[in-house]
């Protein structure tokens, strides 16, 4: 089933026993690993605390029992090398799956992202493909401070060479890893830490899954709301928010940072004339941007409001959390802003 | 020292082909001077010249199924390394017939058949990659090498000692190979690094390593097959410092202003191809015919390379935006 046509939240919540299971976020991501590893031998899982200690935030609990240390691999804290040895074993045949504790950490393997993993291919005159796939907790809300709450997601999608992946439900989570995995270039999943433990409807699906194109998770006709991973449900609870009022918003999940499904984005400004782009990123340089320059240049015509964009507040996550909630997207920013494009308060 | 069942045995025919590939890299690195003048070759080139012995030793003690991962100065190893001149030079040009399609340049020489994977840029970046495919080779139970080359100026960086860490934690299939030229790019090794001792800082992670004379290529070849021969069955990686003298600047684009002209011409007095021929010569191993039919079929190959890479095409304009992802998969 093509994810772009229906609300797919919500036929799966109306079709209980209906070939679909409930389980949660984490219990997703492992068991789309679990599945990975059993498909095929060249799959590995590597990174910090993925083993004895059952992964940070307990997605890879057990694996080690069931696969064994060649296969669940524990390293040492030194992003660059274990995330350029994935790169490598990647060239050399395998099927890596690198865990990066959070996107912060990330940052101490820029280079081999940024200068390897996305360029070998074409140095290499395509040659040298990096079937890699990097997973990583990103974003706030845990009280975690500066540090330890980035989400620069779109940071990573500004870069050709790279993919971009964003499970915003659970069932993506179940899916979206095996065709990381299948696809020959490196693909970045970006988990948003905030969901672990988010329960949610996963479908029984018979293939023609397709994680690069958007999901329309709501329909309406008035306004589009485009976010995607952490946000998803903030927006959501936002658009039924508007409902109140009397406004139909209509929901994009984009899922894919890189490639962007413009086609889904457009097609829905073309009905709605409306566009509110919700990301925890912050404002400046960034995906909210890349998105609204992609709309005023494909749909300048169709719309009739100005863009309204609800992202994260100029400032490093603060600590406490009045401020930290202060800091990121909330219902009530997103439905104003949602107001605002329909010139109502 | 090398355990003696890794001598090499030095035939004439082994003498010769050393002394072909020193040659070979020698005088392409000089042409490469040249066409660099007549801005044919743009963007940066650093040469070998000085470094010969480095990968032409090293490369002899490695199979076809073995991987080699390099650096920007690394002509040499590609060619030592089999990749055909014509591909390296049609690459200097930028052309499509190039070893890397005309798309990486004297910097990103790459050729998956010969499981040459570059031609790395960044200083240090290319350690991990060895990792990875030494790991790979691992997991799949294959009895095969990674040789990894860099500079002693790696050894200042993070990615260095993270790499040197995992490999020995792992028992990882590698071959380090650093190549200490005592300069990263102008800054002399005494005022980069508190320990000078290369090959100490390998020690330190538990890893056997030793130095060896640069310049040398026969010691290199015995150090080289000792460490890979343990590398390949599985006791875990070795680290060779081949202590040696970059003879040319760092890079076209250097005015050499921090180092002497005295100092340079100290260790051109030594270098590989001086020491190579003075002793083959003295032992009577190989004659002056000998040398002179090597430079005249070396200096025909390379007027065939250059030629190769005149007549080579320039990629359309229109094909721009290929290789960022596989074709197959394009979205």
């Amino acid at each position: 089933m093509s994810p772009d046509t229906a609300s797919d939240t919500q036929a799966a919540a109306t079709a209980p026993g209906g070939g679909t299971t409930t389980m949660t976020y984490r219990d997703a991501m492992r068991a789309a690993i679990r599945e990975a590893m059993q498909r095929d031998p060249r799959v590995f899982l590597m990174g910090e605390d993925v083993g004895r200690y059952g992964g940070c935030y307990a997605v890879s609990t057990g694996l080690l029992e069931e696969f064994g240390p060649e296969r669940i691999r524990d390293t040492p804290l030194s992003e660059s090398a274990f995330v350029g040895a994935g790169i490598g074993a990647a060239m050399g045949g395998m099927r890596p799956i690198v865990e990066i504790m959070t996107v912060n950490f990330s940052l101490l393997a820029l280079d081999q992202i940024v200068n390897n993993a996305s360029t070998l291919r074409h140095m290499s005159g395509g040659q040298c493909g990096v079937p890699l796939v990097i997973r990583m907790a990103t974003g706030a809300g845990r009280q975690l401070a500066a540090q330890h709450s980035h989400s620069l997601e779109g940071w990573y999608a500004h870069i050709p060479g790279l993919k971009i992946l964003a499970p915003g439900t659970v069932e993506d989570a179940r899916y979206m890893l095996q065709p990381a995995l299948d696809d020959p270039d490196p693909v970045l999943i970006f988990e948003h830490a905030t969901l672990y433990n988010a329960e949610g409807p996963v479908r029984d699906l018979a293939g023609d899954y397709d994680p690069w194109r958007a999901a329309v998770r709501r329909e309406g006709g008035d306004v589009t709301l485009i976010t995607y991973g952490g946000t998803l449900g903030r927006t959501l609870e936002a658009a039924e928010a508007l409902k109140e009022d009397g406004i139909a918003a209509e929901v994009i999940d984009l899922r894919s940072l890189r490639p962007l499904d413009d086609a889904t984005i457009m097609e829905s400004l073309r009905k709605t004339r409306r566009a509110v782009i919700v990301d925890e990123g912050w404002k400046s340089g960034s995906l909210s941007a890349e998105i609204t320059a992609r709309i005023v240049e494909q749909a300048f015509w169709d719309l009739d409001a100005p863009i309204q964009r609800v992202c994260s507040a100029e400032v490093p996550i603060p600590y406490p959390r009045h401020l930290e909630q202060a800091a990121v997207p909330q219902p009530g920013r997103i439905v104003a802003a949602a107001k605002a494009t329909l010139g109502r308060d | 020292m090398a355990p003696d069942t890794h001598k090499p045995r030095l035939s004439r025919a082994h003498l010769l082909e050393v002394l072909r590939q020193m040659l070979r890299i020698r005088h392409f690195e000089e042409k490469c001077a040249e066409l660099y003048q007549q801005e044919k070759i743009r963007g940066f080139l650093h040469l070998y010249i000085g470094e010969e012995a480095v990968a032409v030793g090293a490369m002899r003690a490695l199979e076809p199924e073995d991987a080699v991962v390099a650096t920007y100065r690394e002509h040499g190893h590609a060619l030592a390394r089999g990749v055909p001149m014509t591909a390296v030079m049609a690459e200097m040009y930028g052309k499509a017939e190039g070893c890397s399609g005309g798309r990486g340049g004297s910097m990103h020489l790459f050729d998956a058949e010969r499981r040459f994977f570059g031609g790395n840029a960044i200083v240090g970046g290319g350690l991990p990659l060895a990792i990875g495919l030494a790991l790979s080779d691992k997991l799949a139970e294959r009895p095969r090498v990674t040789a990894c080359f860099f500079g002693e100026g790696a050894v200042a960086e993070g990615e260095f000692h993270e790499s040197m860490n995992l490999a020995a934690l792992w028992k990882l299939p590698v071959l380090f190979i650093c190549e200490n030229n005592y300069y990263a790019m102008g800054t002399a090794l005494e005022r980069s690094e508190s320990q000078t001792d290369v090959h100490l800082k390998a020690q330190a992670y538990g890893m056997p390593a030793e130095a060896v004379d640069g310049m040398d290529v026969v010691a290199i070849e015995a150090a080289a097959l000792g460490a890979a021969a343990a590398v390949r069955a599985g006791e875990g990686p070795r680290f060779l410092e081949c202590r040696t003298y970059r003879f040319r600047a760092h890079s076209m684009f250097d005015p050499q202003l921090y180092r002497d002209k005295a100092e340079v011409e100290e260790h051109r007095k030594h270098g590989p191809l001086v020491r190579f021929l003075g002793w083959i010569k003295e032992a009577g191993l190989l004659h002056q015919e000998d040398v002179d039919r090597l430079e005249q079929e070396i200096a025909k190959e390379i007027d065939e390379a250059v030629a190769f890479a005149e007549a080579g095409e320039w990629e359309p304009v229109e094909t721009l935006t290929r290789h960022v992802y596989a074709e197959e998969a394009a979205s």
